[in-house]
């Protein structure tokens, strides 16, 4: 009984150190979110709560977890509050497999990266679900744009990491992340070139974030699936959404540029001391550079039309993503990249 | 042969990455927002903001109840009586202005002949309930009182261009 109790806690204990950290980074994202965009729209953005502002999430999920919780006339209540927790359990399920370090994965899987793709896409269920069950037409607009948008671009998606998987010859997340090793010019955004654009392309088209935020659309849909939630069954959407954004820049910075592997490894001199070395600090801050790109995304481009981002989609991604499949094959074949 | 050129073309991104140049270059760019209640932007001694009635230094009032500034209010926002005081002079019984009429014109200013309605640059006052828009003599007096300096100052710097 003991026993089980201590697997228990042990457990707990290590879904929290993931989950917390998360949520922790997911509201700081928050912030930054508005400070980059406040920036490049030439203001502050918030600064009033605390130095900086820096306490600002924390008052915006405060604010948030008081407000009620309204279900709207009609709609159907169990969907409706089921919705958010499955957008959000797979956002953070997936994060089991993300190996932070050399030794620091919760679950060091051989389908590590299939693992990943399945419950990536598990998360459009909340979605479809939230929108369906809203009883409203933007919601149920919103729903079917995001379910249509996932779909097309999970194939993309999925071609370009099968790219990393020939070159890597491995679905283990940890493992691709070491046959990258040797120096910067090992990492397989070079071989990949296209295959790592259009991965963090999708990517952004995936978490239906600017200019692919069709599901959201405000100027056109009010608020798209999540038009008829408020309080916290709207920030667990939201925690969602930015903890599957943090998750996406994470894979691009594990499959294409080296993980945890440092920018200085291999070079003669710089190489051999502490900046050579790999660490959990290289991986976060790669991370920390496609969140930023994301937002910088949101800040430049205007929203695509929605029969334009089908057609990006369909006859310019997934083309050429089945050529550079080919052309890595030639490389491995060659024994250019990859063991 | 141009179309594959631009189809090439397209794919570098290279209008993608051009618009992210404008947006790192206005995210780099100073802010031009003001922290407002820490920095404000400058005055003018002219600023026509929150009444007030002045005294002279030996601390008689200066209205005579002339009423010209009733009459060239055009939101019509002030109200005097008056009355003769003992040494023969007339003063005003009753000063109030309804600041919710009032649209700052600053002609009650302009038409007083002994400079005793002035607007000062105060812009930062509310109220708490609405009886309070209507200021009286005593309060007007007295924010003539406090802000006296400055009201003198920015009279002094404008009296050059009167």
């Amino acid at each position: 009984m003991m026993e089980q109790l201590g697997v228990l806690a042990w457990t707990w204990a290590k879904i929290m150190m993931i989950v917390f950290p998360i949520t922790i980074a997911v509201a700081y994202f928050t912030y930054f979110e508005r400070k980059v965009l406040g920036y490049m729209h030439s203001r502050r953005g918030p600064n009033r709560v605390g130095p900086l502002g820096l306490l600002q999430p924390f008052a915006d999920v405060f604010k948030m977890l008081f407000k009620e919780i309204i279900v709207p006339t009609n709609a159907s209540r169990f969907l409706f509050l089921l919705a958010p927790v499955l957008a959000l359990a797979p956002a953070l399920t997936a994060w089991a497999v993300i190996p932070f370090d050399d030794w620091l994965v919760l679950a060091d899987i051989d389908a590590g990266l299939l693992f990943v793709l399945a419950l990536t896409s598990m998360g459009v269920y909340g979605i479809l679900i939230g929108g369906w069950a809203s009883n409203s037409k933007y919601a149920l607009l919103g729903g079917l744009r995001a379910a249509a948008q996932t779909v097309s671009y999970e194939i993309a998606m999925g071609f370009a990491l099968v790219g990393v998987v020939v070159l890597a010859g491995t679905l283990n997340l940890s493992a691709i992340v070491h046959a990258q090793s040797g120096s910067i010019f090992s990492w397989f955004w070079l071989p990949l070139l296209p295959l790592f654009v259009i991965y963090f392309i999708s990517g952004v088209a995936e978490t239906n974030r600017a200019p692919f935020d069709v599901a959201e659309g405000e100027s056109e849909i009010v608020a798209g699936f999540h038009t008829e939630y408020s309080g916290s069954a709207f920030a667990v959407f939201f925690l969602a959404e930015y903890a599957n954004m943090i998750l996406i820049s994470a894979l691009a910075a594990l499959l294409f540029l080296g993980g945890w592997l440092s920018p200085f490894q291999g070079i003669p001199v710089i190489g051999d001391t502490f900046l050579g070395a790999g660490g959990i600090h290289w991986f976060l801050l790669k991370t920390a550079v496609f969140c930023f790109l994301y937002l910088w995304f949101r800040a430049t481009f205007p929203r695509y039309r929605y029969d334009q981002i089908m057609r990006l989609g369909w006859k310019v991604f997934i083309p050429i993503t089945i050529v550079w499949i080919m052309v890595a094959g030639v490389f491995r074949v060659l024994g250019w990249y990859g063991s | 042969m141009n179309a594959v050129i631009r189809y090439l073309r397209s794919l570098m991104l290279l209008e993608l990455l051009r618009g992210m140049g404008v947006t790192w270059r206005f995210g780099r760019a100073p802010k031009p927002t003001l922290n407002y209640p820490e920095e404000k932007t400058p005055k003018s001694p002219r600023f026509r903001g929150l009444h007030a009635l002045r005294r002279y230094p030996n601390g008689e009032e200066r209205c005579i109840a002339c009423k010209l500034c009733e009459a060239v209010c055009p939101a019509l926002a002030i109200t005097i009586e008056s009355h003769q005081r003992e040494d023969g002079t007339r003063r005003t019984t009753r000063y109030d202005i309804d600041l919710f009429k009032c649209i700052y014109c600053g002609f009650c200013e302009e038409s007083c002949p002994v400079d005793s309605i002035v607007l000062t640059d105060i812009s930062e006052y509310h109220m708490e309930s609405r009886e309070e828009k209507v200021v009286d003599k005593q309060q007007l007096l007295a924010i003539g009182e406090r802000f006296e300096d400055s009201i003198a100052a920015n009279r002094e710097q404008d009296a050059k261009y009167r």
